[in-house]
């Protein structure tokens, strides 16, 4: 076992510890708490990324989310000044249908995962996902898509204008 | 919370099983750890979404069963030497930036309306 792998282990876990603290915070049920732990979900995410060798993604995955996203959160967070979430009583149904239906999906795409048993026969991967070759390909092959995504995003800055003026017509 | 405990030790147990730490030389890190993770991730997310009533942590789960699929085809894309999933996956970035965006403006709208952020008390469609 290698450096490699011991640092995918310390950061599996760390993403799944997180995770879990953003989902069900046993000390704090406030959002800004989730969206602290998010943030360290997403750190660590990105270190899965830098070992899968994908450094421009892990790049960007702070920045955007890290640094956006969660920004944009803790703002909506701020500007809609939460109280700390009242404890409501938990409806029974919901609590064990919810977990159940979820444990149900992990079991069924876990089992797949050992039916279909990836890895074991792969070539030893070589690829590097540095600026350079996304870049190359996002310029190229994907260039149509990158231009569609431009005016998506074109399209959510006028919704989010329309939809934060005083009074919707 | 106690199935956040509850998820958490399951997640541990699945990542070391006992058979996994008796067969050492399988325990090179491949596609199915990284895959095994992503599903969890997207597991929990899709709990947060199912279990918690403010929407801003419901949207919070979203965000993170997003960043579960992007860690799936990350570790597809390494292990098959095509960059072509982290094309996918930046683009997945982009349209979840647009995406958050417009639903926060929308929670904002709508807590201006209702004075609440609580699915509870939104229950206009309820028959």
């Amino acid at each position: 076992m290698g450096l490699p792998d011991i640092l995918f282990y310390v950061f599996a876990a760390l993403t799944l510890l997180c995770g879990v603290l953003v989902v069900a915070n046993p000390f704090s049920r406030s959002p800004v708490t989730s969206a602290m732990f998010l943030v360290l979900t997403i750190i660590s995410l990105a270190g899965l990324f830098v070992l899968l060798h994908a450094f421009f993604l892990a790049a960007v995955q702070i920045i955007v989310y890290a640094g956006a996203v969660i920004v944009l959160f803790l703002f909506v967070i701020m500007l809609l000044d939460l109280k700390e979430e009242q404890r409501r009583k938990i409806k029974m149904f919901g609590f064990v249908g919810g977990l159940v239906s979820v444990g149900a999906i992990v079991a069924i795409s876990l089992k797949a995962l050992k039916a279909a048993h990836p890895g074991t026969d792969l070539p030893a991967p070589q690829l590097e996902g540095g600026t350079a070759a996304l870049g190359k390909l996002l310029f190229t092959q994907y260039v149509l898509p990158f231009e569609i995504v431009s005016v998506l995003l074109l399209v959510a800055m006028v919704g989010v204008i329309l939809l934060s003026k005083k009074d919707l017509k | 919370m106690e199935d956040g405990r509850w998820q958490h030790a399951c997640a541990i147990s699945v990542l070391y099983p006992p058979s996994s730490i008796r067969a050492v030389e399988n325990m090179n890190v491949g596609l199915e750890q990284y895959l095994v993770v992503s599903f969890l991730l997207f597991a929990l997310g899709l709990l947060g979404v199912v279990m918690r009533r403010n929407l801003l942590v419901i949207y919070m789960s979203l965000e993170l069963m997003l960043n579960a699929a992007n860690l799936a085809l990350v570790s597809f894309s390494r292990f098959n030497n095509k960059l072509d999933g982290q094309v996918l996956v930046f683009f997945i970035i982009t349209v979840a930036a647009a995406e958050v965006a417009v639903g926060l403006a929308l929670i904002v709208a709508l807590y201006r309306k209702r004075q609440s952020a609580h699915v509870e008390d939104l229950t206009t469609m309820k028959l």
